[in-house]
């Protein structure tokens, strides 16, 4: 029942603050941060159980049981720890938006609440169809959130990110569809059954187009190239909380698919396309690190390294090995933390400045001192420090990947000079150099307030934890992985052994 | 006792993490002693452990503070390995980075930013320990890239000039190239041998892999490339004199504590690895001749005090590099520790003697210091003679060992002798060039010195380091159960003639130094005046080209790639498809003209076709 | 009892189903073409009648008797139209009318 009622809080939470609008502005945020932090609270009674590769608090009731569909829900210790980077952030989130967003407060978190609850139903979705309604859920107040609390270019960005994402889930519906067609012809019967349809045997050439479906909807919400074109101009519209959860989590349902779906279902069909996907990956780590470096917006800037980031997680997961998949999943994590508050930092900026354009930009640290030693540690994160999170995950995928794929994880480790240019340079651009104010009124220009700091300080430890001690994250998606692992495996077996 | 060598890199840590977490606001009188005080509380223990240790009989010591992560047979741990290298290690970076940090309390005593100068110098002590005594070699990378980001922040120290933000960019980017290289190097490793605890890594290769194997030589190269970067040597030297651009201080401790010759102790920690890639031993050899060699031109040429001193570095460092190629390991780190105290000693008198004119760096503008600055004088006189091997200090005896390891050497042993010779005979030109010039003749300051800047924690510093670069050479260090099959101590047996040869050089570069610059028999005008004297001038001031050679080839292309491509290309197939829509759109908007009649007629028309086609069909 | 020729019927139809789609074609006043379609309706009732009367079916007889209503049903709708029409734009001209353009 936990689970349903994690769901439900979020749902319930958002009708609240949208009906509390009209007794205060004020009361939306208060309520959005309570809800979460009750969610947040609620998950807490998840862990323990993650020490074994069983499911928890499973909830299973018939819903349309002609076709096989049933409303069923289920965590393991990899859906724990991505439920908790959810609450977090989404914590996180209210906090960005609590100056921030002034206008219409109570839908704004009507609608940042009913995104977060479609990501936690992802999470923990285990039904096809269940999970396609929540993948759904999550897309379109993420829509309106960019829509209508974005900045000049808005509604393109929106309809970008709807189409790219409506399209591609279209694309893993019909997978969806034909993967329980094929429950039928085997097993005689209809479902849509996590557990059901990893028992299909899908494979040849249509194995092959079933998985693309699910690859190309996942990759693009990961995203990876040449699928990714969407995220820059979604982040640098999307208001600051819209860019943290976007960043921070949506980007995560993406690999969690890969992982949770994708692979396991097709291990032929993933195998023969692993090394498409990882040259995708080492591309995308190199290319959009690259263009990243030439942008001059701060947050598309911040988006192209997000897309290249998410490169390791992508060559983690195909290289399919325990190392680069608790790469893979230390990087969603520690990614998470980072990315999110580089875009609070952006967003930040653009709200004392009103510009995200950084040639106009220069010299702030005198000014905002605090604020230069949150962005120096979050860029030197993202670029991969030991001791912090990010290493641990782009080490552990890299080691991993080594094992499987040699020249690609070569060409991926330069994503690693790459990194430290594009991070170097947006510290040198913003924070080092002479003071000269530009174009832009300074008058709003003041150090990060106590609340901000608060945040930052707790993703800070977050991500040092990850860093020093990241064991207390790894052992719980172990198990998890450990099993994904051995079934692929056996399957691929029995199916070599049928082939003899 | 031992078990203390967990609170080597505590101290420092808690030390920056008071200075940041106060936000860079505590007074002077407060942060100074939290900043040196935290790296002598780190000495002290440093000092006790090591005696403990060598009491001990011990051959090695191993101390576990926690497991890293523990993944598929992947288990690094927060695991401090002692032995003598390490411990040699450990206490150059304290106690030599102790006196570099006492000094900066009085050199940085008028920077606004002085707390937040601390803050960085105790990270990089820390980092530099956990480099040094890391037992695995990802432990020894975060304190690798550690080392590299502190040298960042505080060669960009002074932030506002964005030629520091540049220098410090390029430091990093530049040793980053070579960390992703040992990064790959690691990789390898793993996937090879199962681990990356360095001695268990060690012995598993002896055992798997035979001598001048491909893994040997493929990982052996990819660790080099990982210690060119971060010791400066070619074709990675580029941004060591760069990076001259901090606090003098931030230099002496990047030259002297083990950042920059971070490089020669990776190599001598993984030696065994080297031995079994001959190849890659005879490379590092050769890259450290030359790279001695082309720094030692280079070094002439230069104007600017430090960064004479940074290429003189880049030319020790090259002599160790030498001395590691030719298999003289413990002659490698001998060297290392007496440069470290002579390094330390030239660059703290150095930032005594550009205090003292007011910042003032350029040689040709100073001249004749010897009576206004005393202190300054006598150090840069004992460290130059350090630096040029003056018999009996302490320069003498380790670029003894190391040239007389080379001559051990079958075969080709005599020509990296020579090298070496022909190196040091350059390193008594611009030493005292150096020397002759600041101290001596008339004065070309723009401003008079005023009073030699110092004080106690100035000054007792360069007193302690003078004496360590005199006697330093008679400091026996204890590596003999590390490089246990390499060789030993005093076993040399040459002529008297090769004796004679590499004492007379050093005091000949003096010699002609002294001609050119302070009696001025011969002049240096002169010596200029063809124009092909100036062309190779121009190009050695220059560092030989490789700055305009990395531009020309790296940094300018991916900048214009990044130019060309900023609206990113992907983008636009799909801002094709778009296009192609609205124009499909365009095309079929004009048949909807509004017009009822028009609509009648096309159905009308329609239906004749289709039930005509039907008909004949 | 001499019937008339099935095919007389049909041809009586289709020539008033041309008609009334000539009228549709041509005339310009809104009132004139809803009455040809409602020739058009009465000549496709018509149709039916011919071959309910031929095959002794009842069906077409009942499609003829949805048809009448159907028309009478659209009359309704179609002259309130066009009245509204009349109103908003001072004219019946079709011509006139053609806002819903592209």
């Amino acid at each position: 029942m936990i689970l349903v009622t994690l769901i439900a809080v979020l749902f319930v939470g958002g009708l609240a603050c949208w009906l509390s609008e009209r007794f205060n502005p004020n009361l939306p945020r208060v309520i959005a941060l309570l809800t979460l932090l009750l969610d947040f609270a609620l998950m807490f009674s998840l862990l323990g159980a993650e020490s074994t590769s069983t499911w928890v608090a499973v909830l299973e009731a018939p819903w349309i049981s002609r076709f096989g569909i049933s409303f069923y829900l289920a965590a393991d210790g990899l859906s724990v720890l991505l439920l908790m980077l959810t609450a977090f952030l989404g914590v996180v989130a209210v906090g960005a938006a609590w100056d921030e967003v002034q206008d219409r407060s109570g839908f704004f978190y009507f609608n940042l609440l009913w995104t977060l609850a479609g990501v936690v139903g992802v999470f923990t979705a285990l039904d096809l169809f269940l999970f396609f309604f929540f993948w759904e859920v999550m897309l379109i107040p993420m829509y309106l959130i960019i829509a209508i609390w974005g900045h000049e270019n808005k509604n393109y960005a929106a309809m970008k990110f709807f189409i790219f994402t409506q399209v591609t889930g279209m694309m893993m519906l019909v997978s969806i569809l034909v993967l329980a067609y094929f429950h039928y012809l085997q097993f005689g019967s209809l479902s849509f059954n996590y557990h059901d349809l990893l028992n299909v045997s899908l494979t040849g050439e249509m194995g092959m187009w079933v998985m693309l479906g699910f690859f190309i909807s996942f990759s693009t919400k990961l995203p990876s190239m040449p699928f990714h074109s969407w995220l820059p101009d979604a982040h640098s519209q999307a208001p600051t909380a819209g860019s943290v959860v976007l960043a921070g989590v949506l980007l995560k349902t993406g690999a969690y698919g890969l992982i949770r779906f994708a692979v396991p279902f097709f291990p032929e069909a993933s195998m023969a396309f692993a090394p498409i996907a990882m040259t995708l990956a080492a591309v995308s780590i190199l290319y959009c690190a690259k263009v990243a470096f030439a942008q001059d917006d701060i947050k598309r800037l911040i988006a192209y390294t997000s897309v290249s980031h998410m490169g390791f997680v992508t060559l983690g997961i195909y290289a399919w090995n325990e190392l680069a998949l608790q790469g893979a999943v230390m990087t969603m994590l520690a990614h998470g933390l980072s990315a999110a508050a580089l875009f609070m930092l952006a967003g930040g900026l653009q709200h004392r400045i009103h510009t995200r354009n950084m040639p106009e930009m220069g010299g702030f640290w005198p000014k905002v001192p605090k604020m230069t030693a949150v962005a120096i540690f979050f860029s030197v994160a993202a670029l991969g420090m030991p001791g912090l999170g990010n290493f641990i995950g782009e080490f552990l995928a890299l080691i991993g990947a080594f094992q499987a794929n040699v020249t690609l994880t070569v060409v991926a480790a330069f994503g690693l000079i790459l990194a430290s240019v594009y991070s170097l340079w947006v510290l040198q651009k913003v924070f080092q150099g002479e003071y000269s104010n530009r174009s832009f009124d300074d008058s709003h220009l003041t150090d990060l307030s106590r609340r901000e700091m608060l945040y930052f300080a707790a993703m800070m430890i977050g991500l040092v934890w990850m860093g020093l001690y990241p064991q207390t994250f790894l052992s719980m998606s172990e198990p998890v992985l450990a099993q994904l692992l051995s079934d692929s495996t056996q399957t691929l077996v029995t199916s070599l052994e049928g082939g003899l | 006792m031992l078990e203390l060598i967990w609170l080597l890199p505590a101290f420092p840590l808690l030390g920056f993490l008071a200075l940041v977490l106060t936000g860079g606001r505590l007074p002077m009188q407060i942060a100074g002693p939290i900043g040196a005080g935290s790296i002598g509380l780190s000495f002290a223990v440093a000092a006790l452990v090591a005696s403990e240790f060598l009491n001990s009989g011990l051959e090695s010591f191993t101390y576990e503070a926690w497991v890293w992560m523990s993944v598929g047979g992947f288990n690094p741990g927060f695991t401090f390995y002692l032995d003598g290298l390490s411990m040699v290690m450990m206490l150059i970076i304290t106690g030599v980075g102790f006196l570099i940090h006492l000094y900066a309390t009085g050199y940085m005593s008028d920077d606004p930013s002085f707390a937040r100068f601390f803050s960085y110098m105790n990270l990089f002590v820390s980092a530099m320990l956990m480099l040094v005594l890391g037992d695995n070699l990802v432990l020894l990378y975060l304190g690798w890239e550690g080392v590299g980001l502190c040298s960042y922040l505080l060669i960009g120290f002074w932030y506002t000039n964005p030629t520091n933000g540049y220098a410090a960019r390029k430091a990093f980017v530049v040793t980053r190239v070579g960390d992703t290289s040992m990064a790959i190097g690691l990789f390898l490793l793993f996937a090879q041998l199962g681990t990356l605890n360095i001695q268990d890594m060690l012995h598993a290769a002896e055992m798997q892999w035979s001598v001048g194997s491909g893994f040997a030589v493929a990982a052996s190269l990819l660790l080099l490339g990982g210690a060119v970067g971060k010791s400066a040597q070619l074709p990675l030297q580029t941004w060591l004199p760069d990076a001259m651009a901090g606090p003098t201080p931030i230099s002496a401790l990047i030259h002297a504590a083990p950042m920059v010759t971070a490089g020669v102790y990776l190599i001598a920690r993984t030696h065994p690895l080297f031995e079994m890639a001959p190849s890659v031993q005879l490379l590092v050899a050769l890259i450290g001749l030359v790279t001695l060699l082309l720094s030692g031109f280079t070094a002439m040429t230069q104007s600017d005090i430090k960064r004479i001193l940074a290429y003189s570095t880049v030319s020790q460092i090259g002599y160790m590099f030498l001395g590691l190629g030719v298999g003289a390991w413990s002659a490698a780190i001998f060297h290392l520790m007496t440069h470290a105290f002579f390094k330390a000693l030239l660059f703290l008198a150095s930032g005594t003697v550009i205090l003292s004119l007011h910042h003032e760096q350029n040689i040709f503008k100073m001249g004749g210091l010897r009576k206004a600055l005393p202190v300054s004088f006598f150090s840069f006189l004992i460290g130059s003679l350090a630096l040029t091997a003056f018999p009996f200090t302490s320069g003498y005896f380790s670029k003894d060992e190391i040239l007389l390891g080379a001559l051990e050497l079958e075969g080709v042993g005599f020509w990296f002798w020579l090298g070496g010779v022909v190196g040091a005979f350059f390193t008594g030109i611009y030493t005292f060039r150096l020397f002759f010039i600041v101290f001596f003749g008339d004065s070309h300051a723009e401003h008079p010195p005023g009073k030699e800047v110092g004080g106690w924690h100035m000054n007792g510093p360069l007193i302690l380091l003078m004496t360590l670069a005199l006697a330093g050479g008679f400091i026996h260090v204890p590596l003999d159960d590390v490089f246990s099959h390499g060789e030993g101590y005093g076993e040399h047996h040459v002529s008297g003639l090769i004796h004679g040869i590499m004492i007379a050089v050093p005091l000949l570069g003096i010699a002609v130094s002294y001609l050119f610059f302070m009696s001025k028999t011969f002049s240096v005008d002169k010596l200029m005046a063809s124009a092909l004297a100036k062309k190779l001038h121009a190009f050695w001031f220059g560092g030989w080209g490789f700055d305009t050679l990395y531009n020309a080839v790296l940094v300018r292309p991916f900048l214009y790639l990044a130019r060309v491509n900023r609206k990113d290309i992907v983008d636009s197939f799909y801002a094709l498809v778009v296009t192609v829509s609205q124009a499909a759109n365009g095309l079929i908007v004009k048949s909807q003209t509004g017009s009822l009649r028009w609509y009648a007629l096309t159905v009308a028309g329609g239906l004749v076709v289709m039930v005509s086609l039907g008909a004949t069909l | 009892m001499e019937t008339i020729p099935v095919e007389h019927g049909f041809v009586l139809a289709g020539i008033l189903f041309c008609l009334g789609l000539i009228g549709v074609l041509t005339r310009r006043n809104v009132v004139f073409v809803l009455m040809s379609l409602e020739i058009m309706l009465n000549a496709s009732g018509l149709a039916f009648i011919v071959a309910a009367a031929r095959w002794g079916h009842a069906e077409g007889q009942v499609m003829f008797l949805m048809i009448l209503t159907l028309a009478a049903a659209e009359v309704a709708v179609g002259l309130g139209l066009i009245i509204q029409m009349f109103r908003r734009f001072q004219t019946v001209d079709i011509n006139v009318l053609s806002e819903m353009k592209g």
